[in-house]
């Protein structure tokens, strides 16, 4: 017997494990739930600090099969104390969880794709697939050519060329939609409907949306297991903010850290920015948008988790904000120039929009704030074209070299006629 | 008029299998009165204890969230295909 199961998020009945992401009774969406006292025994520090540095150090807390192996390292990304960041946007104590880095495909989106893809081989599909804004397209390719599933991957036709032909390297079967990413999913919920496959994002939901926590307990890990005051995190479904707040709550559960109240901060790009209007209006709900950002990552404009992301923001004390495709480009290059990291459109989102929340006082300049990056800046090198002009070639020459160089250093001043 | 209702799978045990249904409802209130005659059994999963619509379904017509229309105030058109689909994320920044 599994020490997990589905239960409505809702009316609470229970569904077993199984394919599916709704309670027919109500609609609602399903969520696992553990018998913790049967992996009290297990998870703790001790055994943790044992394991491999990679997600599956924390397997009693993942929805896994009895006999899984893991395929590929997954996780356990860096947690980078960014003291430079940290001064240019006028906070003290910052750390960047980079995801930025995680294997196998360079985004947050290898964790829910590990775990789901175990439950698919588990349930016995021979083709997985799902719809994607892109990173999750990569990582399904990779993670199924990997594992030996077909793959069949749903995204909308405009999708950033990189995206897709790191889709197509690994051999899965490209679908491009005319249409926006909600168009695209509301279409892969009707094909799960008809097909018997392994839909990650879909019928594989529940399972595949607990890997995120994986970021959460890494965070609590890495801090020398405390939680941080604050977190930053990136809004697209708003599964993520929702799901370190539940690691949080797991660690606090089983006693592997101290209860904090961890105030959590959602992260949008003005142009989709359904989750984060709805907190700054007190509602509850959100209103859908027709999304126009370039962090198309982040572009749902109607996120099946917005109502929980709301809830989970709002409970904690914190707050959601936004920021404009030109704060957007600036915040890329000001994590790189910082901190040496490069990040995609989305975590050009989360740094600005840290940038605005501690401008604003939301967040206290003194307390710890982990700022989530979640994707890679080669995917989407298109959102900086034009940001560098291309220097004119100089001849292979150390006076031509000299002469460069004192030009560059030295810009005579203007002089008046 | 008529209009065409598309049920999920997830629906038809309460519609003895019914997929698909042509009505001549006018908006969103008749569409459900006609399904809550038609199927009774579906209509605790269509709306909640105060008679709103339930959180996570979400309703389509021609490929459209029909919030983007105006929602219950929105006349159906000779022809319109409605969807009513559970709302489902994904995407890539979480």
């Amino acid at each position: 017997m599994a020490h997990f199961e589905l239960r409505c998020r809702e009316c609470g009945k229970a569904w077993g494990n199984q394919p599916r992401s709704i309670c027919d009774d109500c609609f609602s969406p399903l969520e696992v739930s553990y018998d913790y006292d049967a992996v009290r025994a297990e998870f703790t520090r001790e055994k943790i600090a044992q394991r491999p540095p990679n997600m599956w150090r924390y397997s009693e807390l993942l929805p896994l099969p009895q006999d899984f192996q893991p395929s590929f390292p997954v996780g356990f990304t860096p947690l980078l104390s960014a003291p430079k960041l940290a001064r240019e946007i006028g906070a003290r104590k910052v750390f960047v969880k980079n995801d930025a880095v995680c294997l196998p495909t360079l985004s947050f989106k290898d964790r829910v794709v590990a775990v789901a893809l175990s439950q698919a081989r588990a349930f016995g599909f021979d083709t997985v697939s799902c719809s994607s804004t892109g990173n999750l397209a990569n990582s399904v390719a990779a993670q199924a050519a990997r594992n030996g599933f077909k793959a069949w991957i749903f995204i909308p036709a405009d999708l950033e060329a990189a995206k897709i032909l790191n889709t197509q390297v690994y051999g899965a079967k490209v679908v491009r939609i005319a249409g926006s990413y909600d168009q695209v999913n509301r279409l892969c919920s009707q094909i799960a409907d008809e097909h018997r496959w392994g839909f990650v994002n879909v019928n594989l939901r529940p399972y595949y949306a607990e890997g995120s926590k994986t970021v959460g307990f890494e965070i609590a890990e890495q801090l020398g297991w405390r939680l941080p005051d604050n977190v930053v995190v990136p809004m697209a479904g708003g599964s993520l903010i929702v799901k370190i707040k539940k690691a949080f709550d797991e660690l606090i559960a089983l006693g592997l850290v101290d209860p904090k109240r961890v105030k959590f901060f959602g992260a949008q790009a003005t142009g989709c920015s359904p989750i984060s209007t709805a907190v700054k209006a007190g509602r509850p709900d959100i209103e859908p948008q027709k999304p126009s950002t370039i962090a198309r990552s982040l572009a749902i404009g109607n996120p099946a988790d917005g109502h929980y992301a709301i809830k989970t923001i709002t409970k904690s004390g914190g707050w959601s904000e936004d920021v404009s495709d030109r704060e957007v480009v600036e915040s890329i290059q000001l994590l790189a120039e910082t901190e040496g990291i490069f990040t995609e459109t989305a975590g050009g989102v989360t740094v600005g929009c840290t940038r605005k929340l501690v401008g604003d006082g939301r967040i206290s300049p003194d307390e710890t704030t982990v700022v989530c990056i979640t994707g890679n800046g080669l995917k989407t090198t298109d959102a900086l074209a034009g940001a560098y002009e291309a220097e004119a070639a100089i001849a292979p020459k150390l006076a031509e070299f000299e002469r460069f160089l004192s030009e560059t250093l030295d810009v005579p001043e203007a002089v008046e006629a | 008029m008529s209009i065409t209702v598309q049920i999920p799978t997830a629906l038809r045990r309460l519609t003895a299998g019914v997929g698909q249904l042509d009505c001549s409802a006018a908006n969103l209130g008749e569409l459900f009165t006609v399904l809550d005659e038609k199927f009774p059994e579906l209509k605790p999963h269509l709306r909640d204890e105060a008679g709103e619509i339930r959180r996570f379904l979400n309703v389509y017509v021609n490929e459209e969230d029909i919030r983007f229309l105006g929602g219950q105030t929105y006349t159906f058109q000779d022809g319109d295909e409605i969807l009513l689909v559970p709302s489902i994320a994904g995407g890539s920044g979480g």
